[in-house]
């Protein structure tokens, strides 16, 4: 969580929130450990926006007037596959994080966290990291909970399940350990943990499993 | 916030119509055609014209000139001679009666004619009769009837459609009503019916969207000021509150946290614990929040109904909360709670002070009573873990 590190990997980011105010906010906290090349308020704005600065990072609010996160990830995805999206909320419905984790971001942090846990956020999405926030954690393993409907018939069955690794992992994750702290805990080492993560965070995008929409869509954490 | 929902009543405004009056200025006989004319925004012959064909109907155009001419007023700016008007009356009357009476013997209409006659007077005099306030909204509903209350060709169909078919129903029903033809009589009730709603349908229509227009309206507007009352008791209250206490950070933390949270409980309904783990760990973890000024992160999986045994669960949940804010010295604690159907798992974990847990002592009601005694009672286990200057994790586990 500290910021030992060489100047020289700034990650390139551009802020995308329909509140003018929450962007300054975040500008002033994380302004000075990252390049903030561009921000925008709407998903069309953001969309010309990532396309003319190829950001390394995209920090996104789930929620925006015309269309959401989701709309904006969809559209730029596709033909930047360098740029990793970090959806940002602070609405924390299940619906809303799992359709933005769906439709391709690297990860999901809630609008309280600190700055320092920002920046860290946002520099592990730029290496190719996945960022779990303990929620998303909740939210995975709730909607991976094994229940009588059982899968639905799949592509892949494989996709629609959690190894009990993948599950421990996310429940520590879900306990607020760091990935080292995972790693010192199972006894592996943080890339395995790294692995399990984006593995699961894989299985999230692709499953076909029924209850997943259902799920999120029944669901509404407060 | 209805002042163009159409007719108000009691509305001044609408008043101002233009009302019928009988014209003294050009008219050839008592200025009825003129003033109907007038009235309807039709021209003079036409009225005439109706009024002559009328009379071949078995003198129905004179019976109906009489009529108007006695009940309807001279505009009161236009004063007539009263003498004038008297003979006028008599001439009006005695033509009338003599009309009544020819038709009522000669014609083979007479048995239908009469009885709408006397409908039609009846209507008339009713009308004569009535207050200012009661013509005015009879006016306007008729006039709302004729499309909203602009005289157009169909609405003045329908109005003559529906009028001739209650005139003829109710002569029906006066007819025949010594007869015992219910299935006439039916009929004429049917088509009396049908041209009721024929002339006063649009009108009930535009009543009922009215009506619920109004009624949706005023929800808005009731939440309108619920939503302000709210805003003015939290939220504003609050902001008063965090500029006094702009140097306490702690404070403006603990002020703008409790204050986000019952938000959300207003914007999402998410307040009642209903009886559900979850729910209550939650209302726990938000009553500690507010006593220590601390965020507590609670993700919570699956969930369950409430019994002694998850009580116990929750309760000491609530101590190891209250124990990390106290003696932590962190401004974030995390819990992760998840039920199944055979098992609850809770943990408490902070990055604090944390402690040697070999060195508890005997005393420390906190930890050995209501963390680790209550489990135990319970059939279940609490372990503590903590390393000086790491941070502490309780972790509650019970079988179900």
């Amino acid at each position: 969580m500290s910021t030992p590190e060489t100047p020289a990997v700034r990650p390139r980011v551009v802020l995308v929130d329909d509140h003018a105010m929450f962007r300054a906010g975040v500008r002033a906290e994380i302004g000075d450990a990252v390049d903030i090349v561009g921000e925008a308020a709407t998903v069309a704005e953001a969309i010309a926006t990532i396309r003319h600065t190829k950001p390394s990072v995209v920090l996104l609010d789930v929620h925006l007037p015309d269309g959401g996160g989701p709309a904006v990830v969809g559209a730029v995805l596709p033909e930047l596959s360098e740029t990793r999206f970090l959806a940002l909320s602070v609405s924390d419905a299940g619906e809303d994080v799992i359709a933005v984790i769906r439709s391709g971001a690297r990860g999901y942090v809630t609008k309280t966290i600190s700055g320092a846990d920002l920046t860290d956020a946002i520099r592990r999405v730029a290496d190719g990291d996945v960022v779990f926030s303990p929620r998303l954690a909740g939210f995975v393993l709730d909607a991976f909970r094994d229940s009588d409907a059982g899968p639905s018939p799949s592509v892949d069955p494989e996709l629609d399940q959690l190894t009990p690794r993948e599950q421990e992992v996310l429940r520590l994750l879900a306990r607020g350990y760091s990935y080292r702290e995972i790693g010192a805990e199972l006894f592996i080492s943080i890339k395995t943990v790294e692995t399990h993560a984006s593995n699961v965070l894989r299985k999230l995008q692709l499953s076909s499993r029924h209850q997943l929409t259902r799920w999120a869509a029944d669901r509404r954490l407060v | 916030m209805t002042t163009a929902t159409g007719p108000n009543p009691g509305n001044p405004v609408t008043l101002a119509a233009p009302r019928l009056y009988r014209a003294v200025r050009g008219r050839m006989l008592g200025g009825v055609a003129v003033s109907l004319a007038d009235y309807l925004a039709v021209p003079r012959w036409f009225v005439r014209a109706a009024f002559f064909v009328l009379m071949f109907a078995g003198g129905m155009g004179v019976l109906l000139y009489g009529a108007f001419w006695i009940v309807l007023p001279t505009s009161p700016q236009e004063k007539e001679n009263p003498r004038r008007a008297a003979v006028e009356y008599v001439v009006a009357l005695c033509a009338g009666a003599i009309v009544l009476l020819v038709n009522a013997r000669t014609l083979p209409l007479g048995w239908w004619f009469v009885p709408s006659v006397f409908a039609l007077f009846g209507g008339l005099l009713l009308w004569r009769q009535a207050t200012e306030t009661e013509r005015e909204r009879w006016r306007r509903l008729s006039r709302a009837s004729l499309m909203g209350g602009t005289f157009d060709r169909t609405g003045a169909l329908r109005l003559v459609a529906g009028i001739t078919l209650v005139l003829a129903g109710g002569a029906f029903v006066l007819a025949r009503a010594g007869i015992s033809a219910v299935g006439v009589v039916l009929a004429a009730m049917l088509v009396t019916l049908a041209g009721i709603a024929l002339i006063t349908g649009p009108w009930w229509f535009k009543l009922v969207a009215e009506l619920s227009s109004e009624r949706r309206e005023r929800i808005r507007v009731e939440e309108r000021a619920d939503i302000a009352a709210h805003l003015h008791d939290s939220v504003l209250q609050t902001l008063a509150l965090i500029q006094r206490n702009a140097n306490s950070p702690r404070e403006v933390s603990r002020l703008a946290r409790s204050q986000e949270r019952e938000l959300r409980t207003k914007l999402y309904g998410a307040g009642v614990t209903n009886g559900q783990f979850g729910a209550a760990l939650r209302a726990a973890a938000a009553e500690v929040e507010d006593t220590y000024a601390i965020t507590i992160e609670v993700v919570i999986v699956g969930d369950g109904a409430i019994d002694t045994r998850l009580d116990a669960v929750l309760a000491a949940t609530r101590e190891a909360m209250v124990n990390a804010g106290k003696h932590a010295g962190v401004t974030t604690v995390s819990v992760y709670a998840e039920i199944s159907d055979d098992e609850v798992s809770v943990f408490v974990r902070d990055r604090g002070a944390g402690f040697d847990p070999s060195l508890i002592e005997p005393d420390r009601q906190g930890v050995r009573g209501s963390i680790i005694g209550r489990l135990e009672r319970h059939r279940g286990t609490a372990t503590i873990k903590s390393t000086p200057d790491q941070g502490t994790e309780v972790a509650l586990r019970m079988e179900l």
